[in-house]
């Protein structure tokens, strides 16, 4: 498939992986993060962990939007469905996620809610328009790349005056997260790795533009490379990060150049402007409460706003207490470390938010990593 | 769940829709997000709509530099 087969060439990544190699010093550590859940999907299907050097660690973030969803949130989607019988619609991955008293989307529908899985909040529109009788949510999650597709059809459910649609927004912003990995006192608390750089977020950054990293060079003066998600642009993108730290820069750097711009996607800005406005505070999974890291519905659009019309409270509920997903978002664990993994806590029966999403640093390492870690044992 | 695609635009439709082909593979989305979007253009597509548009020429010059990076290995 043209754009995308010639990003995954075997050979090129054998040679990327050598000039990595030779320019990676071996008297010092390379500890990079990546950010999106996609990055971290990619490094770990494609095992380009295996062809790096063993003094470049690639540190998995907090950047799937399926993981940093709070238990709270989702047992708010799971009481429309069974307390206000509404049909609640959202993407695959979250109905797996678990909730409280042992239930998860999934689970809920098994108890007879009426809950569905779609590929677009514009089929969601169409179901409230199938459906006249019936309250029709869309649990809207996901970073920038999700949320403009959410605000366009909150105006055309404006436009349309469709009364029975409505948005549980979850939606949550990038640049706050990587503030708050760099700056929270918790994570002091937690104790964190030294971090020399970022793997930038790629689709996130078609939407924003590079520019909205530019204080994390500035400021932390911690280099970041925004980054495509085919195994060749992640290589080149850690290949760009070894060279800035060898040089002693803090850049903002674009790797994701056919795609991304400084300035980002100003009509699906414009369109997010109109409809959202940011949230004081909002509980990520596994970061706690963060300021200013997620967005809201305006007061001009609270007729499509669930939370305002089911006047829905939000009730934090903590993890379970085994569940290392908090140390693992942060970078400060890796999911062999939880107690959990592989035995109780599976991508068939996850326990922990990084189970659950393929692009979950738990379910990336189960599927592609785990036997990794054993060493081979030859038979004479 | 970030998972998006390049599809190339066969057909612009009304109402900002379009219809892409991937691999084959035919479907309707929308171009509300990227009005600049041609026939023949390839966009980036995430939960049925066009986010963003691809540039061929930086698309090839990544390509170029790709395989530059990796002569090392050939030295």
């Amino acid at each position: 498939m043209k754009h995308i087969d010639a990003y995954r060439n075997g050979d090129l990544a054998r040679g990327l992986a050598a000039t990595i190699a030779a320019e990676a010093k071996p008297e010092r550590q390379y500890n990079f993060m990546e950010f999106c859940g996609g990055h971290t999907h990619a490094l770990a299907r494609y095992g380009i962990v295996d062809l790096l050097p063993a003094n470049v660690r690639m540190v998995h973030g907090p950047g799937c939007p399926v993981c940093v969803l709070p238990i709270g949130r989702i047992d708010m989607a799971i009481a429309l469905a069974l307390e206000h019988t509404a049909i609640v619609c959202t993407y695959g991955d979250v109905l797996r996620v678990p909730a409280s008293a042992g239930l998860s989307m999934q689970k809920a529908k098994a108890r007879g809610a009426d809950i569905r899985m779609v590929y677009s909040p514009a089929d969601v529109l169409q179901i409230a328009r199938n459906n006249p009788s019936r309250e029709v949510v869309f649990l809207a999650i996901g970073f920038e790349t999700t949320t403009p597709p959410t605000a366009l059809v909150i105006q055309q459910a404006q436009r349309e005056n469709l009364p029975n649609f409505s948005v549980l927004c979850c939606h949550v912003l990038t640049p706050s997260a990587i503030g708050h990995i760099l700056t929270s006192p918790e994570v002091a608390e937690w104790g964190t790795l030294p971090l020399d750089g970022f793997v930038g977020p790629a689709h996130v950054s078609i939407i924003i533009g590079s520019a909205p990293y530019e204080p994390f060079a500035t400021q932390f003066n911690k280099p970041v490379v925004i980054s495509g998600f085919e195994p060749l642009d992640v290589m080149q993108s850690i290949l760009m990060l070894v060279r800035q730290v060898n040089t002693g820069r803090a850049e903002v750097e674009n790797q994701f150049t056919r795609v991304v711009t400084r300035e980002g996607n100003r009509a699906a800005q414009a369109v997010c402007e109109q409809v959202f406005e940011l949230r004081d505070s909002f509980e990520w999974r596994g970061l706690g409460e963060v300021a200013h890291s997620a967005l809201q519905i305006r007061p001009a659009y609270a007729a499509w706003d669930a939370e305002k019309k089911f006047t829905l409270p939000y009730l934090r509920v903590p993890d379970h207490k085994q569940c290392d997903c908090g140390a693992i978002l942060r970078g400060v664990k890796r999911p062999t470390d939880c107690k959990l993994f592989a035995t109780v806590c599976t991508p068939d029966n996850p326990m922990g938010s990084c189970m659950v999403s393929s692009e979950g640093s738990c379910a990336a390492h189960y599927t592609y990593g785990r036997f990794r870690d054993i060493p081979l044992v030859t038979h004479p | 769940m970030c998972l998006a695609l390049p599809a190339r635009i066969t057909r612009l439709l009304d109402d900002s829709m379009a219809e892409v082909e991937l691999g084959g593979v035919l479907k309707t989305i929308s171009v509300a997000l990227a009005p600049e979007a041609q026939l023949g253009d390839y966009v980036i597509v995430h939960v049925g709509h066009a986010i963003g548009l691809l540039d061929e020429d930086e698309a090839r010059a990544t390509l170029a530099l790709f395989a530059e990076l990796a002569q090392h290995e050939a030295h």
